[in-house]
């Protein structure tokens, strides 16, 4: 530890860290623009100037960039001194000096860093006369404007995009004051991650076009914390509403979780909230509207007079509305909701998370891992978030050289330019390319039976007690051999893997090597599709299939469907004959689905940002979210649909149903301190969804009444829909929104964390529910390689950021970005077929029905016998895995455009 | 051994011919090469270049010998990644006014790649790059050429003079930008990168091309090292009159009889390299003042010409000898607008990374232009001493700011009655006189 001086009062620092990372955990107010949390020090934008002292009689001092400044002992600095505060205040002019003076309409307004910064700098007089230099600005795809006359050119954008996320489609051209951040020519960003350029930009240049759409100010949106449903990771969000309309969504702070950053998919997948598609009312046989209590009511009779009645639960639905669901109709009754073959693979994640003794990290201790095996995933694609954690465990070998070097981590560019010499060891098997292959030593493609025998064999190369697979090849054997000496040398190995190759031999496989590994470090994660996936495991249920069996064998006649399109589960004539064969289906869902239709009874149900819950993500973390805005009747959350339907419930509030389920399940016991409950006061009030700011709200419903209604009432969170009482604070897990005096943007985050990227004061979000005891049996199914079989192919889903998952598929600016579909060959299939890329070919089950046509995309890292569909359409679930398909090339002049038959 | 005054340029003829292979080897070309491999150590070399005294000669100034201790030394034939270590060569010669280096590489190239054999093998480097300004296409060719003779006569490549030392030299032309003579600059042009610089520390010398121990210095500085190896440190400190050793190519432009290009001892006062060796100001035309090395040094007057031309003494009046290279302002030209064309380039050449060099420079140009244009008021004259504050030693990310501010800070000084000529009667001082 260091004591250093700053304006004459002596603080405690850790030695070597960026004096300005310290200067801003210590809640002082000092400007910049270039440094970023998670993105080190580069001193390009020379706004953190200060004052530094050689000795105690110097008094002159001189002006260094605390950025740049590593803190040692008895360091002696002043912020306020004048040199230093007239450097900043003059360095802002210079940088105000092209910016626009477009504030009143710039969507940065209200929450922009140049605005705070140039407000703490002083800068206030323009003494510029001259012109200012414009630029022209370019279309960026459906996400995000581009506004380049406001570029203050402090480098963030590009180097986020490019050297954190990966990117290099967003480059910086040009030279002196003309410098222009933008793509090569006009197009859609590639990157995946290309949303936090919103909130990585400190001014208006990139801003979110959702939100355009429906544009508000920082200050008129309410906000609650939340955590996104689009995934497995649980990724903290804060989403904004006004007018009803849910308007965006930023990322919240989580040192454990997301940090700073959120995917595309997460940050603009919001529009289905505010869908055309939402179901508003109550629904019999799908015409005639009734009352909530005449629904409740139907719903109760159903219960005490069916033969028989099932539930079917749901893996994007919470903990609380699954648990009643299995309360109302009997633990016996209740079934998962998932499809056969995830069922499987999410009952075997969790017996080895539960009972293998192994670590399974957060993402933060996965950007700490020293070398990195991914088993059959494409993280990007499947849990975007860890791929771009992952890339930052790239980086580790390179800050290992650097300390060596004695170069400080947090040196951005003096770091990076050492990762030509040394990489982090990152292997990854996976059925053909995926987006990370930029950062990997080496890569294996295969069917998911040969991804799980190199799993396998690397596992037995680590320990020679675990089985080896038989008849590998040379190559499969030596790179075996060159992964498990990485693997074993590293001090924080990790193995990922997954659902999204549908094997549970490559699960086995990944957790025989995990086993095997000798550091006590090691860390296994696995990728689970859906937001409460995992936490439907933990629960336990019955499979789906059975379901079908109860009402096809009419043990039951009923079935309650909670949120679930059960056609994305099984096929669709094997849904069809279940719905058909019960005598009553309610469904329960926030959006028209194949499933909904079907129903008898439908229930509207609120989505995340309007209803309050708790979900288990891949970690075993559980999370609250809560409502962002009040929903109005007859929408319930549906938890309350559920609860209102029993008899005599003591389930009042969600609360209660937190405290059974906790009490219900052992494993689930910590979900009841995830986040204090609704009886939760600070400083004796409610804790205020919107700001001090929050304006017109005596007038903003005068349109329709001129008397202002009351705010809706909230029961069941601590949480008030109003702007009375204080949010400085709060415990991190109901921090609505981030913001500080002087900070009026997200950067405020600083000042709530304990130092920068650090853990949020109050401990980060979110309960681990599962810690490493115990230790399993080494898995010996090992299945046999993989042939390919002349004219049959296997068909491998392949999952998309945009187009996978259900939900964000309904926002527009997602399903602009989905691929097109098509399917993926290897090039000695093609010839074989005599096509090229851009040909259609016609894929049949077992010689009969044609079940697609589709173009062609030649694709040289699939291997020979695989045909690879993107999972971007409904539909393809009915291309079902591991089914093998003949090929037939369709003649250029009979079809020129995609079609699915079903 | 002919001409040992004159070190660097005793292979150059009036004829505007060039020295061939033959011509270096017969002035004792290769002589020192073959003493450092043979006879010493690499340690011993660096400090025998540290002993000399020789200073960059690219325009800082900095101890070539000392810059070389600094380079971690190792095992260069490990299998240790960071045991590679580079040569570049600085051969960006951009500054306005300066036209040193090319001559030594287009009429000598053997002595330049003499010296950086010498240097690779002072700090066990095996690669070397030359870059190369991309207009110098003479020096190109004659570089190309003697590298390819160097090769076929074993003083590149393997076992150079049959010794266990080997060296490969690359020649890279440069895609243009002042920006690159920045040794970080220029590294990541090398690299091809924006050539943007990058924040030192870490120093080149730790942490340089590809991010291993490089070591990087002018042409002119590199000619110095054979001589040095070959005739002995004693011999080159003798070389300098006053504490400041060696030789040095002192150059003139502007209103002088005879511009041209002298090999001189350090130290030389100022005034004999104007009015002997220039030749004295053109008829007509009366010295008003120069900038001693370079468009990025501060001007001084004739008070100075007795002051000697080294690092330290133009230091001392409050100038800088950059380059050696001198720009003369004689008494017909106006200073103000003789900087705003040098404020133009700069505020061009600004890389766009550090605020106040890429928004600084082009207000200062947009002052300057309002000045000349009559548009001036007499407040901008403390925007620009506040620009000037601003864009100070440390405060910018490189020196090209700073550097840039020097003739203003000078000119203002100096001749601030111009300025303000311009301001209240909306003509030149010269104009007015």
């Amino acid at each position: 530890m260091a004591t250093i001086e700053i304006d004459g009062k002596h603080y405690e620092a850790q030695d070597g860290q960026s004096l300005l990372a310290v200067c801003l955990s210590f809640g002082l107010n000092l400007p910049y623009f270039c440094w970023h949390p998670a993105m080190g020090s580069v001193g390009a934008c020379r706004q953190c100037a200060v004052l530094q002292y050689q000795n105690p009689e110097d008094k002159r001092g001189r002006l260094v960039m605390a950025c740049m400044t590593p803190v040692a002992d008895a360091m002696r600095i002043s912020i306020e001194a004048v040199p230093a505060s007239q450097f900043r205040r003059e360095n802002i002019e210079l940088l105000m000096i092209n910016h626009p003076h477009d504030c009143p309409v710039c969507e940065e307004g209200g929450e922009c860093h140049l605005q705070d910064m140039t407000e703490m700098s002083g800068h206030t007089f323009r003494r510029y006369r001259g012109q200012k230099r414009t630029h022209a600005n370019q279309y960026l795809g459906p996400f995000i404007n581009h506004e380049m006359n406001r570029c203050i050119a402090c480098y963030r954008c590009v180097r986020f995009y490019d050297d954190y996320a990966g990117g290099n489609d967003l480059q910086v051209f040009g030279m002196h004051n003309n410098v222009y951040f933008g793509r090569f020519e006009e197009g859609a960003l590639e990157n995946e991650f290309s949303g936090n350029l919103v909130e990585v930009c400190p001014t208006g240049v990139f801003t979110d076009r959702t939100f355009s759409a429906h544009y508000a100010r920082k200050w008129d949106l309410q906000t609650a914390p939340s955590v996104c449903i689009h995934c497995g990771l649980g990724c903290n969000t804060a989403p904004g509403e006004r007018y009803g309309q849910l308007r965006r969504i930023i990322n919240r702070y989580n040192g454990e979780v997301n940090g700073y950053f959120l995917c595309d998919r997460g940050r603009f997948g919001y529009g289905f909230v505010n869908s055309p598609e939402r179901i508003r009312e109550p629904l019999l046989d799908g015409r005639s509207e009734i009352t909530p209590q005449a629904a409740v009511n139907y719903l109760d009779n159903l219960c005490q007079t069916a033969k028989g009645v099932i539930g079917i639960g749901s893996p994007r639905a919470s903990l609380e509305a699954n648990f009643a669901l299995r309360t109302l109709v009997g633990e016996e009754n209740f079934f998962l909701g998932l499809n056969d073959i995830e069922h499987t693979l999410l009952s075997t994640i969790f017996n080895i998370l539960r009972n293998c003794g192994i670590h399974t990290p957060s993402l933060r201790e996965i950007e700490q891992a020293d070398a990195v095996l991914i088993m059959g995933e494409d993280v990007t694609h499947t849990a975007p978030r860890l791929a771009l954690s992952l890339r930052q465990s790239a980086r580790n070998a390179t800050f290992d050289l650097a300390r060596s070097l004695k170069i400080a981590p947090w040196q951005d560019a003096a770091v990076r330019e050492l990762k030509t010499q040394i990489k982090t060891p990152i292997f990854i098997a996976s059925v053909c390319a995926t987006r990370l292959d930029d950062i990997a030593t080496d890569t294996f493609h295969g069917s998911p039976e040969d991804i799980a025998r190199l799993g396998f064999a690397i596992a037995h190369r680590l320990d020679d007690q675990a089985p080896a697979p038989e008849l590998m090849s040379d190559a499969e054997n030596s790179l075996a051999t060159a992964i498990a000496a990485e693997l074993k040398q590293a001090k924080c190995p990790l193995i990922v893997s997954g659902t999204s190759c549908a094997s549970i031999a490559v699960i086995q496989s990944a957790y025989n090597i995990a086993k095997a590994l000798p550091s006590k470090d090691k860390q296994l994660t696995f990728t689970v599709p859906e937001c409460n996936s995992l936490g439907l495991a933990i629960m336990g249920g019955g499979r789906l299939r059975q379901a079908f069996e109860r009402i096809n064998e009419g043990v039951a006649d009923s079935v309650i469907v909670l949120e679930n399109d059960l056609y994305r589960r099984a096929h669709s004539q094997t849904v069809d004959l279940f719905l058909q064969s019960a005598a009553h289906v309610v469904v329960m869902d926030s959006l028209r689905n194949k499933t909904a239709e079907q129903s008898e009874l439908l229930l509207p149900t609120a989505t995340f940002a309007e209803s309050e819950g708790t979900l288990v993500n891949n970690e075993g973390r559980a999370q609250r979210y809560f409502p962002v805005y009040a929903v109005s009747e007859p929408v319930r959350g549906s938890w309350q649909w559920l609860t209102s339907a029993m008899e005599d419930s003591e389930w009042r509030h969600h609360d209660d149903l937190t405290a059974a389920c906790a009490q219900a399940f052992p494993d689930l016991a910590a979900i009841a301190q995830v986040a204090p409950g609704a009886a939760y006061r600070f400083k004796g009030s409610k804790i205020p969804r919107q700001p001090e700011r929050y304006s017109g709200r005596a007038a903003m419903f005068a349109n329709i009444n001129v008397r202002e209604p009351a705010p809706p009432q909230d029961l069941e969170t601590p949480f008030s829909f109003s702007m009375e009482g204080v949010t400085a604070q709060v415990p991190p897990a109901l921090l609505p929104v981030i913001r500080a005096p002087g900070w009026n943007s997200n950067q405020a985050v600083n000042q709530f964390e304990e130092g920068v990227e650090g853990h949020l004061r109050g401990g980060d979000p979110g309960m681990r529910l599962i810690e490493a005891s115990g230790n399993l049996a080494w898995f010996n199914d090992i299945p046999s390689a993989f042939k390919a079989e002349e004219g049959q192919w296997r068909i491998m889903p392949l999952p998309h950021i945009f187009g996978s998952e259900e939900l964000s598929l309904h926002s527009a600016p997602i399903a602009e970005r989905r691929p097109a579909p098509k399917i993926l060959l290897n090039p000695l299939d093609a010839q074989a077929l005599g096509v090229v890329n851009g040909d259609r070919l016609e894929i049949s089950r077992s010689m009969e029905t044609a079940i697609a046509t589709l173009p062609v995309q030649i694709e040289t890292t699939l291997p020979r016998g695989l045909l690879g569909v993107p999972a971007i359409l409904p539909e393809n679930q009915q291309i079902n895995n591991p089914e093998r398909v003949t090929l037939k090339k369709v003649a250029a002049e009979a079809e020129n455009k995609p079609e699915i038959f079903l | 051994m002919e001409n040992l005054d004159k070190p660097l340029t005793r292979n150059i003829r009036p004829d505007r011919g060039f020295a061939t292979l033959a011509d270096y080897e017969n002035t004792g070309g290769y002589q020192g090469l073959r003493k450092a491999v043979t006879e010493l150590q690499p340690k011993e070399v660096q400090q025998w270049v540290k002993d000399s005294g020789l200073r960059g000669r690219g325009g800082a100034g900095f101890g070539t010998g000392l810059k070389w201790s600094l380079v971690p030394m190792g095992d260069a034939d490990s299998d240790n990644p960071h045991q590679i270590r580079y040569v570049i060569v600085n051969a960006d010669e951009m500054e306005p006014g300066t036209f040193k280096d090319r001559l030594l590489m287009e009429k000598d190239p053997h002595q330049l790649i003499e010296g950086i054999i010498i240097t690779a093998y002072a700090v066990q480097s095996h690669i070397a790059y030359i870059f190369l300004r991309g207009e110098y296409h003479l020096s190109a060719r004659r570089l190309e050429t003697a590298l390819q003779e160097a090769r076929a006569k074993g003083y590149l490549g393997e076992h150079i003079l049959n010794s266990e030392f080997n060296l490969e030299i690359h020649l890279h032309t440069s895609a243009g930008r002042y920006i690159c003579g920045e040794e970080t600059a220029l590294i990541n042009a090398l690299e091809g990168k924006r050539a943007n610089p990058r924040a030192k520390p870490p120093h080149p010398v730790v942490s340089g091309l590809w991010g291993r121990p490089t070591v990087i210095n002018n042409v002119e500085t590199l000619c110095n090292v054979p001589h040095i190896i070959n005739y002995g440190v004693q011999w080159y400190k003798e070389l300098g009159l006053s504490a400041a050793t060696g030789t040095k190519l002192f150059g003139a432009s502007g209103r002088v009889k005879r511009p041209g290009l002298w090999e001189l001892p350090m130290g030389t006062p100022i005034r004999d390299i104007l009015e002997e060796h220039a030749g004295g100001m053109q008829d007509g035309y009366k010295l008003r003042g120069f900038l001693p090395g370079g468009a990025s040094t501060d001007f001084l007057l004739p008070e100075h010409l007795d002051v000697a031309a080294d690092f330290d003494a133009v230091a001392k009046v409050g100038s800088r000898l950059g380059t050696g290279t001198m720009i003369i302002l004689d008494d017909k030209t106006c200073p103000v607008q003789m900087v705003l064309n040098l404020e133009e380039f700069f505020a061009q050449e600004s890389c766009g990374w550090c605020t106040p060099c890429r928004d600084g420079l082009p207000w200062t140009v947009t002052l300057l232009r309002d000045i000349i244009k009559g548009r001036g008021r007499m407040e901008d004259l403390d925007t620009l001493a506040g620009l000037v504050r601003m864009m100070g030693p440390g405060n910018t990310f490189c020196a090209l700011a700073p550097g840039a501010m020097e003739p203003l800070q000078s000119a203002l000084k100096y001749f601030r009655e111009d300025f303000e000529r311009y301001i209240v009667g909306n003509k030149t001082l010269l104009e007015a006189g």
